[in-house]
């Protein structure tokens, strides 16, 4: 088999699970062995798709959520990058911090929302900053442990060639760190999403895909709910590309073959 | 302390009095703490190294002839003795020493020629003249067509051809190596071995190399300084006949070679074998 048949069929393998699951749930909605109710033939989705996109509030919904995704997204793991090499590096930060971090880390984050609410209000700032809290103590271990697997051969070559510890941090840390930090990041955006959708579920006179999905639940809307259950799918499939597109860009050797 | 009756210089010293030496130890000791008790890595060593000399150090494995070298490179303290270096040259942002390392030491986040210009880089030299030392240097190690490769993509023999160019980059007064060819296959340990000392006699540079393979130091050296087994302490140090420049064909053909040979091969066994018997007691 040549590389490009090989190719070929793997894309033809990917596509035919997802459109296998579609034309049976198809097949058994259309036939009523299924409720067509709950459980609405996947094509007559379309119109209601389209009914919203054009007269409803969907892509404000769409914009709402990707704004507080990604706004609570860099918020929370640029710090946590940061503070995540620090740890690594330097062991009266890592040992002063990591009973901390290791206890917050395992809260489950959306426990935390009426707290942050509290503090941030119940607007947009509090759905920034849900975001940005329950991914930061995953950047931050994550980062923590990119750093110290670096082997310490690197950190050795630097320090005889006569490097800083700052230039330490530059040149070996955090290079060294980036394929961890970037599996931290990688969970962070899935995080973000489900914790994002979450929390419009509890607020949801403020829009979002998640209060869309809520609000169908409500009016027992189910063809909407279900629209809404696919978008937040898509969502977060192009996040995920995000993260992806990013990691290549800033890590050109892992790419070259 | 040895019996070897060879071109022997003297014990404990190398043919260089301390003030004419490019780095000397004096009495230097190197004690870890570990978790088990204190361990005596490096003992008493007293060594002068003669500027533009090749100088190797062979022991048996443990002994701390990498500590020795580490200590040299400013990467351990020791914790008795003394280390002085004395400057070969006017330009005072060359370092004394660059350590090329045992094993895979070239970042696999910088390419090639990133990965030569690192230490310039540090010095805050300009991208312009760090990429044209670093290509210079890739050239001498006949690697200048790989500059944009990263180092995954070639073989283990090119990385470290490419580490000792990156130790070379920085301009330092001794290039130190760490078994710089220990994780080779043969054929191409032979190679490179030839190519370094030819990278030597263009350089003039102070060589210092650890090694635990005896007929890698008898091609090599100029003075071979013997270690003993933990704590390491100088056996015996001599120096190395052949004339230069050498090829790894001429020195195997010299009848003095066998003998060398076979005289250091008696004395680094019986500390072979101290070391060996010292690990199986540990075990047991």
């Amino acid at each position: 088999m040549s590389l490009r048949q090989r190719r070929a069929s793997e894309l033809a393998l990917t596509l035919l699970a997802p459109l296998l699951l579609l034309s049976i749930w198809e097949l058994l909605s259309r036939s009523e062995l299924i409720n067509p109710l709950y459980w609405p033939a996947p094509t007559s989705l379309w119109s209601t798709f389209v009914e919203l996109l054009t007269e409803g509030d969907l892509l404000t919904d769409i914009w709402l959520s990707t704004v507080r995704i990604l706004g609570g997204f860099l918020l929370g793991s640029i710090p946590g990058i940061v503070l995540g090499l620090a740890m690594g590096l330097f062991w009266p930060v890592r040992v002063f911090l990591m009973p901390l971090a290791a206890a917050l880390y395992a809260i489950p984050k959306i426990a935390i929302l009426p707290l942050v609410m509290i503090i941030f209000g119940i607007g947009e700032a509090s759905k920034f900053m849900i975001v940005a809290l329950s991914i930061f103590f995953l950047v931050v271990l994550n980062t923590m442990s990119g750093v110290l697997e670096i082997d310490r051969t690197f950190r050795d070559v630097a320090r005889n060639l006569g490097a800083s510890r700052l230039e330490l941090f530059t040149t070996v840390a955090l290079p060294g760190a980036l394929p961890s930090i970037f599996t931290g990041l990688r969970l962070a955006m899935g995080f973000a999403l489900i914790v994002i959708v979450g929390t419009e579920f509890l607020t949801v006179s403020q829009g979002g895909i998640g209060a869309m999905i809520w609000q169908s639940w409500t009016i027992l809307s189910v063809k909407k709910m279900m629209v809404g259950l696919i978008i937040t799918g898509i969502m977060g499939w192009l996040l995920s590309l995000l993260v992806s597109s990013a990691e290549r860009l800033v890590m050109p050797w892992r790419v070259a073959d | 302390m040895t019996e070897i009756v060879l071109p022997t210089v003297s014990n404990r010293r190398l043919p260089t009095r301390a003030n004419e030496a490019i780095v000397s130890t004096t009495r230097v000791g190197k004690t870890f703490e570990t978790p088990r008790g204190p361990v005596r890595a490096v003992e008493d060593v007293t060594l002068a190294f003669a500027p533009g000399s090749f100088n190797v150090i062979v022991g048996p494995s443990g002994c701390g002839k990498s500590t020795l070298l580490r200590m040299i490179a400013g990467l351990e303290s020791p914790t008795s003795g003394d280390l002085s270096f004395t400057r070969a040259q006017e330009n005072a942002s060359a370092p004394t020493n660059a350590l090329v390392f045992q094993g895979r030491s070239l970042f696999p986040w910088l390419n090639l020629r990133q990965n030569v210009a690192y230490g310039l880089r540090l010095q805050g030299i300009s991208r312009a003249e760090r990429s044209a030392k670093a290509d210079e240097l890739l050239h001498l190690v006949g690697l200048r067509k790989f500059s944009r490769s990263y180092p995954h993509q070639v073989s283990e023999g090119m990385r470290q051809r490419v580490a000792i160019a990156r130790a070379l980059a920085v301009d330092p007064d001794i290039l130190l190596m760490d078994e710089p060819f220990g994780a080779l296959d043969e054929q191409t340990r032979l190679l490179l071995q030839e190519e370094l000392l030819r990278i030597w006699e263009a350089t003039g540079k102070t060589v210092i190399f650890v090694t635990h393979s005896l007929d890698e130091a008898l091609l090599l050296a100029d003075t071979i300084v013997v270690m003993s087994a933990q704590p390491g302490t100088v056996r015996t140090v001599f120096r190395v006949p052949f004339p230069r420049p050498r090829t790894l064909t001429e020195v195997r053909k010299d009848p003095k070679f066998a003998e060398l040979f076979s005289r250091t091969w008696e004395i680094l066994r019986t500390e072979v074998n101290a070391a060996r018997a010292r690990q199986e007691q540990e075990i047991a």
